[in-house]
């Protein structure tokens, strides 16, 4: 199997921190990989590397078969790179900096930019200085998913995206797998990665912690559900995928692994739901879960069969 | 809450923000004044010795240029040479600092992040008027202080600190209003220094001809305070009116408008990017453009000004028997205006070399927005990056020397009937100043490539320079002081011979340092 991006051991100091400390990250051509972090896990440190923008201070990148650093320029003919805080320039309209980024890469697909556009709902005749936060996002991917290349490094690329908007990505997104294009998305949006990709690395304090196919990462997607019942419920704790549960006065409180939660929720329906809220984790509370410093927390679940 | 919920933390703000150039602004303006009256008494003992001087100080280029001289005396003297450049330099001041609180902060978002919390909605635009305010008072106080230390008449030393001071609030309020009207920063300081322009050129033709122009123009009232020539302080009245009316129509403007948007419209642009542009080089063209042309337009301003002012100079001098008869010894009146235009190019050269600054380090600026990241990330090498730039700026630097040579040609050549042997001569003048200006953009690019942050010392190398020609004799300074600046080397033209070996030696130091610049920012991080 043919490998996008290999990266081992890669270091990054920046003066007394370490923003990279032995970073692993394999990507195969044609997946669509997530990288998963917290802010500052180091996921744009990497990005940047990958990019040749900044200088690795040990370890090696490849990057579809060169290395990131001395051949940059031959490899950007071959990717398109969304940043997650996406600035332009305050005199271009949106679709002059789309035409401009694309020819500076080497080619724009001009019907798929016009399609995109439509797409996207993005008006290509304003100034950068007039677009909002979202509106600039998506200067920036359609100017990336327009052009020609085989890899696409996208940093955070949904944030300040409306819902229907990071739909339409996910879609174009998808399309574009199965075009045989390589995609690296970092996020800290569990189900967006969910949605879009084959394997995730999950890196935490400059670190890969996880790495694997994402079926084998479902214990990571527990649901956290408060719910406030009308009698008592029993035999919640028994339920298979049902963990941390409190139950006081009549009130619930417990995180349930995706797969159980169609047992768990009609089980409470029994007892008669008067209130209920269920969110998903987010990637802090796993991090805190699985690889917290508290003693007895500390490494991951040994059931889940997911290699490090 | 008030719509002036936290103006005060916003004021502090802006002076933290602030707190190394706008002392820098200050102190400079502050100190042009006291310096010129120090050099006057040491250069005019007695009363006979100025009167020398009232003779040329009358001819038209001159008052064109400068301002009527309102009484022949030291302090006469020192209000008509420094005044306008104070007010010229104090209205800059005032406009850049207010764009900078109000505009650009918006244009960042970084004034939506302070705008969702803790303050009013006209909180920024006062702490902004608020802090150009202090700093009008503070040049005000400090001139005034700082002439009244050289024992010229005490009333004369307030009218200065008063005048200049007076005409930064003028500026502010202009400048509050321009950010009401436009979107982009760049823009509110273009409508900005287009409102001093245009008061200046006011004050210019009125002060040579129907003299009521003069009166419609607020750099010409503060003229008329007349610092050391019978003062007058009426006109700090029509001042104080102009401002309030201004300052009303900036309230009345921003409580209109929504939060990032301006007062006029913003017109959509191309769907579709020009076919031409399809390069870095062309980026960077789109970037500069607007910048060089505005510069064009005043260097040539400056040029015809500044070359027709030399026509009218031998004929002031020549009504002076003391005065011919050292004119005589220096050559005749040729020697004389040939001493004045070599001057003149003197500070020609480093005026072009501030947008060399500029344009060099419009890169850094652009790697600070984040802008240079997204190209780096296509397939635009490094080196054709900050070669793009920085060939603009060279290559505009050099339009400005010849165009203000050109435009001091014409100006000069017209009026003593000589077009065909002027312009060629004051071209030269203007370009032999290249090589140097090169140095300083060769110092930009070195320090960008080196040490980014520090960037802006090259700034700071430009005000050396700057100091060292006009200050240096002044000073006793030592000739290899005064030769640290590359403008020491660059031969006196017009009127002397070209030695071409400092020249190649500026062009080879230039060279080493853009070499090195570009060898930085090859091997180190970007941002």
């Amino acid at each position: 199997m043919t490998h996008a991006i290999t990266v081992t051991g890669l270091v990054k100091i920046f003066g007394s921190t370490r923003a990279l400390d032995g970073l692993d990250l394999s990507v195969r051509s044609g997946e669509v990989h997530g990288f998963l972090g917290p802010n500052g896990a180091g996921k744009t440190t990497a990005i940047r590397i990958l990019l040749g923008l900044i200088r690795a201070d040990a370890g090696s990148a490849r990057l579809l078969d060169g290395d990131p650093w001395n051949e940059a320029t031959t490899l950007h003919r071959r990717l398109a790179y969304v940043p997650g805080d996406v600035t332009l320039w305050p005199g271009l309209t949106g679709g002059e900096v789309i035409d401009l980024l694309g020819r500076l890469r080497g080619g724009l697909d001009r019907r798929r930019r016009d399609a995109l556009l439509e797409r996207f709902d993005l008006d290509p005749t304003k100034k950068g200085r007039s677009y909002s936060k979202g509106n600039r996002q998506k200067v920036a991917l359609v100017a990336a998913l327009a052009s020609e290349v085989e890899l696409l490094l996208l940093d955070e690329p949904t944030s300040g995206l409306d819902p229907l908007m990071e739909a339409e990505f996910r879609r174009v997104v998808l399309e574009d797998q199965r075009n045989g294009r390589t995609v690296l998305l970092s996020s800290h949006i569990l189900s967006e990665v969910e949605a879009l990709c084959d394997r995730v690395t999950i890196i935490r304090d400059g670190r890969a912690v996880e790495t694997g196919a994402l079926a084998d990462l479902r214990h990571l997607t527990r649901t956290s559900i408060q719910a406030e019942l009308a009698r008592p419920v029993t035999g919640l704790a028994e339920l298979p995928g049902v963990h941390d549960l409190v139950v006081r006065n009549g009130h619930v409180g417990f995180t349930v692994d995706t797969t159980a939660l169609d047992t768990v929720l009609s089980r409470l329906a029994e007892a008669g739901v008067r209130s209920l809220v269920s969110q998903p984790p987010t990637l802090e509370e796993l991090f805190l879960r699985h690889y917290g410093t508290e003693a007895g927390q500390a490494g991951p679940d040994p059931a889940s069969g997911v290699s490090r | 809450m008030s719509a002036l919920t936290g103006t005060r933390e916003l004021v502090r703000l802006a002076l933290r923000l602030d707190r190394v150039r706008l002392p820098i602004w200050v102190l400079g303006i502050a100190v042009l004044p006291m310096t010129a009256a120090a050099q006057y008494l040491e250069l005019y003992p007695t009363e006979e010795s100025i009167r020398e001087v009232g003779g040329f100080t009358s001819s038209t280029s001159l008052v064109a240029l400068s301002g009527p001289m309102f009484r022949v005396s030291v302090g006469g003297l020192t209000a008509w040479k420094t005044l306008v450049t104070a007010l010229v330099l104090v209205g800059l001041m005032s406009l850049f600092t207010v764009v900078r609180h109000t505009r650009a902060e918006e244009e960042t978002g970084r004034l939506e992040l302070v705008g969702a919390v803790v303050v009013g909605r006209l909180a920024p635009l006062t702490a902004a008027l608020l802090t150009a305010g202090l700093a009008n008072l503070a040049v005000a106080l400090l001139t005034a202080l700082g002439l009244l230390g050289t024992g010229l008449p005490a009333a004369g030393a307030v009218a200065m600190g008063l005048a200049v001071g007076s005409f930064g609030v003028v500026l502010t309020a202009v400048a509050a209003v321009a950010v009401q009207l436009t979107e982009g920063s760049r823009a509110a300081n273009g409508i900005g220094a287009a409102v001093l322009g245009g008061v200046y050129l006011l004050r210019a033709v009125g002060d040579t001809g129907p003299v009521w122009l003069s009166w419609l123009s607020p750099l010409g009232w503060a003229m008329r305070i007349r610092p050391y020539a019978g003062e007058r302080w009426w006109p700090l009245g029509l001042v104080a009116g102009l401002v309030v009316v201004l300052c009303c129509l900036a309230y009345v403007l921003a409580g209109r408008r929504d939060l990032g948007a301006g007062m006029l419209p913003q017109r959509p642009g191309p769907a579709v990017a020009a076919p031409g542009l399809r390069s870095a080089l062309a980026l960077a063209w789109r970037l500069h453009r607007g910048t060089l042309v505005g510069w064009v337009i005043a260097m040539a301003l400056a040029g015809a000004i500044m070359g027709g002012a030399a026509a009218g100079l031998p004929e002031a001098f020549g009504s002076n028997r003391q005065v011919a008869d050292v004119m005589a010894r220096m050559g005749g009146s040729k020697g004389l205006v040939d001493m004045y235009l070599a001057t003149v190019f003197g500070i020609i050269g480093l005026t072009a070399a501030a947008y060399t600054v500029q344009a060099t380090l419009r890169l850094r600026a652009e790697e600070a927005g984040g802008r240079v990241e997204p190209l780096l990330a296509t397939a635009v090498p490094r080196t054709r990056l900050a070669l793009s730039h920085l060939g603009i700026a060279l290559l505009g630097t050099a339009v400005l020397l010849a165009v203000s040579g050109l435009c001091a040609g014409l100006g000069y050549g017209i009026q003593v009937h000589d077009v065909g042997g002027q312009v060629p001569r004051l071209l030269a003048a203007g370009l032999v100043q290249f090589p140097a200006a090169g140095v300083i953009a060769g110092l930009g690019t070195a320090l960008f490539g080196l040490v980014p942050r520090a960037s802006q010392l090259t700034w700071a190398a430009l005000v050396a320079c700057l100091v060292l020609l006009e200050l240096g004799a002044l000073l006793g300074l030592d000739q290899w002081v005064v030769d640290v600046s590359p403008f020491a080397h660059v031969p006196k033209l017009p009127g002397s011979a070209v030695e071409t070996a400092p020249l190649a030696w500026l062009v080879a130091v230039s060279v080493v340092l853009v070499g090195v610049g570009l060898a930085g920012f090859r091997r180190r991080d970007v941002r």
